[in-house]
């Protein structure tokens, strides 16, 4: 599977209570309505207590710019997020079927995959991470999440520590 | 119209037929959503002293103003219809994914009345109504029920309302479950059984369109920062369960059927106990930015992968009301209760009147077949809770609620049957608690917490909770009209205190989202006419002033240890506590509704049926 190594937005399971404050958000700021079909965010939910929210992960060697018959996904160099060509895609589909994370969306009124772009041409935090209410979402990398992991094992354990 | 859809979807299950009525902003106005416009459509669509398992009741589902949107805790529904419980008015809510399904398939409102003549499935795919066959389903326990019809239909998007095993027994305290979470009180699971409808299957296409975007995000945002301040800790951390410490420091926690307030393990049941021992993970409704609901599982003894979402209320109910202290047993009560489908909350008041009985000796081991059930004993409570759902043995006289059971059991059972008008007690003693002792008994679901609302202004010590006074009508009446509107909205009560200007920022958010102008005083006269309306269906169906009453050991039996030792609330209190609210209403002090009041509530079709002439005022000494 394909390692990223981009910025991408990125989900806490164990904080994640399945709310989907993040999809309706995403939905409205993308497209001006909720409807979570559209959001590229999505919330997994095996009931009843296991959930996270999935959205690009922007992989290196990305398979659905591979995948793409009509070369409409290519990455940008600013931050490495897949964008789409509205003009060459025209909704078949094949990134969809490529990407591992189920990360992509077809918008049936555009007729085009898209894609979590980081909202970069927003100012402030990506709306997702804003509207989530527990913190579960945040901006990193598997190497950032790693840092992250064991400060907080080193933060846990010292904390043990005193307790006793 | 933005964010509604204009469109209730009437079923027939009888004959499969359905229809379309369309209503208007001035109509939905009036109600909103949730319980308001669900009991709107019951008192339209039942006919006057119907069979609440016949036919003819009609279950309706109405959705929130703010399914689907990013308002945090409004992805919600209300289901009402008329109750196998109390014959009154029996509306619930819920909150799932299965609301904004409901409006994003182009429904406000449902309406399901008929019964099918085989056990049916109703699958409602935006405007495409399918019957199938529940054959593959019928026995399932709530939660298989959605997971399989889910798969069958092979679409995670489709939302489920389901019935278990209880609700197919018409077990009148039976409950609808969506999601894991569920329209609980007042059998509606029953009613929904008395159609064979094993479930509800709803998909929707269509996006939800708000009148004004920016407003209503960044209303959104402002709320969802809010509702995790201070005011909602303590269901953040510890969910609902954290009052239990509290309500037995105050001597509130109902304990072996209400016959003690304070119970001797309540540490070992408590939110803290739970959290520290069991907690596994913290989970939301749908839309909800708290997430209340602290996830608690078994990790050894008997009671091994026993897991749930547990809730202040099911857990007095089935714990230390039933003199059960094993939180491992809790959980697994809990669970089983959600799975076959039953309220937790009837299903422990029932059982404990059930070891009451017992331990007093009008029921016998025999009666129970081979159980002994007294208080405590955690393996007798679990089997009664299958014979409940099942309706095996004694379950099936348990199956009927404790009024029934008790006076069918006689010999002075009645005088610890804990319910109002048929409903099972909350959590709370309402013998030390006058205000809410007046607001349960008025209240038109019964014995229910959540509509009276009134236990807040004894516990936060707004007022003496020991002493009954007139203006105590007045204070129970505003805290029912606010949980009504609430309910109406759909809000979840937690958010309650995290507005600065309840009403006024409310109907700006109400207008952002659906594009209807509404003034902060019609947002707060919806609360009163919705109250206004349950009590006038319940007039229509026979209510008389005895139903406005306590159960005999609230009256007579003083609390015997805890901080309200020695007290009860005396027939004379109630009285005088009840004329004080009939007033504050400006009802008659038969507890009717004038014809005046109908009409200036907007109300005037049910003014003709039910409203009754105002009396004339003797005319004022002096006066020519
Ligand atoms: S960053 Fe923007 S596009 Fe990506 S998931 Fe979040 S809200 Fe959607
Ligand atoms: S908003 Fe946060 S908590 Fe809610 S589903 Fe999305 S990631 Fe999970």
């Amino acid at each position: 599977m394909a390692q990223p190594v981009y910025e991408h937005i990125i989900c806490d399971p164990a904080k994640c209570t399945g709310c989907r404050l993040c999809e309706y958000a995403c939905a409205m700021v993308k497209t001006g309505k909720f409807d979570a079909n559209l959001s590229r965010i999505r919330v997994v939910r095996i009931e009843p207590i296991t959930m996270t929210a999935i959205a690009c992960r922007l992989c290196a060697d990305a398979p659905c710019i591979i995948a793409c018959p009509r070369n409409a996904l290519s990455r940008s160099e600013k931050n490495g997020v897949i964008l789409v060509d509205q003009d060459k895609c025209d909704g078949c589909g094949w990134c969809i079927e490529a990407c591992d994370f189920g990360a992509i969306v077809l918008n049936p009124e555009t007729k085009n995959a898209e894609i979590c772009d980081l909202c970069q041409d927003l100012e402030g935090e990506p709306p997702c991470i804003a509207y989530c209410p527990v913190e579960a979402l945040s901006l990193g990398t598997p190497e950032t999440l790693r840092q992250k992991a064991r400060r907080e094992v080193v933060a846990k354990l010292f904390e043990e520590l005193f307790k006793e | 119209m933005y964010a509604y859809t204009g469109r209730i979807l009437h079923i027939d299950v009888t004959n499969r037929k359905t229809s379309i009525q369309r209503v208007g902003p001035d109509f939905i106005k009036k109600y909103l959503g949730g319980t308001g416009l669900a009991t709107r459509l019951v008192y339209d669509n039942t006919p006057k002293g119907c069979d609440p398992l016949g036919p003819e009741n009609a279950l309706c589902f109405a959705v929130s103003a703010f399914a689907g949107t990013t308002v945090p805790v409004g992805t919600k529904h209300g289901v009402a219809a008329k109750s196998p419980l109390t014959g009154f008015i029996g509306d619930s809510l819920s909150g799932s994914y299965f609301s904004e399904m409901m409006r994003r398939a182009g429904y406000d409102g449902i309406v399901i009345k008929g019964q099918a003549p085989k056990w049916v499935v109703v699958f409602i795919d935006d405007d495409d109504i399918q019957f199938l066959d529940a054959a593959p389903y019928m026995g399932m326990n709530t939660l298989e029920t959605q997971r399989a019809i889910r798969e069958r239909l092979g679409d995670e998007n489709v939302r489920v309302s389901a019935i278990g095993p209880a609700g197919e027994r018409l077990v009148r305290y039976a409950l609808i479950d969506n999601d894991g979470r569920q329209a609980g009180r007042s059998g509606n699971g029953a009613v929904m059984g008395s159609k064979r409808i094993k479930a509800i299957a709803i998909r929707g296409s269509h996006p939800i369109t708000v009148a004004d975007p920016k407003g209503l995000m960044e209303a959104s945002l402002r709320l969802i920062k809010a509702s995790r301040g201070p005011g909602t800790l303590k269901y953040r951390t510890l969910g609902t369960p954290a009052n239990v410490l509290n309500l037995n420091k105050m001597g509130l926690l109902p304990t072996r059927n209400f016959q003690e307030t304070v119970f001797e393990e309540a540490e070992k049941v408590s939110g803290e106990y739970l959290h520290e021992r069991y907690h596994v993970k913290s989970v939301a409704c749908a839309g909800c930015s708290i997430a209340c609901e602290q996830w608690g599982a078994v990790k050894e003894g008997k009671y091994k992968g026993a897991m749930i979402g547990l809730d202040y209320e099911p857990l007095f109910a089935v714990g230390p009301n039933c003199g059960i202290g094993d939180m491992a047993a809790i959980i697994r009560l809990v669970q089983l209760c959600d799975e076959y489908g039953l309220d937790a909350m009837s299903t422990g008041v029932v059982i404990s009147w059930a070891m009451e009985c017992y331990e007093r000796g009008i029921l016998t081991k025999e009666d129970f077949g081979g159980l002994e059930p007294y208080f405590g004993n955690d393996d007798a409570a679990v089997e009664l809770v299958r014979r409940i759902a099942y309706r095996e043995g004694i379950g099936d006289l348990l199956a009927e609620g404790v009024k029934r059971a008790s006076e069918r059991v006689g010999k002075g059972s009645e005088h610890f049957a804990m319910h109002v008008k048929g409903l099972e007690m909350p959590g709370y003693d309402v013998r030390s608690l006058k205000t809410f002792a007046l607001g349960i008994a008025v209240v038109a679901r019964g014995a229910d917490h959540n509509r009276a609302l009134s236990y807040e202004v004894d516990i936060k010590g707004e007022v003496d909770r020991f002493k009954a006074e007139p203006g105590r009508g007045k204070l129970a009446m505003e805290k029912e009209d606010f949980a009504c509107i609430l309910d109406c909205l759909v809000l979840c009560k937690f958010l309650r205190n995290c507005f600065t200007d309840f009403e006024r920022e409310v109907a700006e958010i109400y207008t952002m989202a659906t594009g209807i102008p509404l003034t902060p005083e019609e947002l707060k006269q919806v609360g009163e006419r919705v109250v206004n309306l349950k009590k006038a269906f319940n007039i229509r169906e026979g209510w008389t002033m005895a139903d406005d009453w306590l159960p005999p050991r609230v009256l007579e039996d003083p609390l015997p240890s805890g901080p309200g030792k020695g007290v009860r609330v005396t027939p004379e209190e109630l009285r005088m506590l009840i004329q004080d609210y009939y007033a504050a209403r400006g009802w008659t002090p038969e507890g009717l509704i004038p014809k005046s009041k109908l009409i200036a509530l907007g109300l005037e079709d049910i003014a003709e049926e039910i409203g009754v002439e105002e009396p004339v005022a003797a005319p004022a000494a002096g006066e020519a």
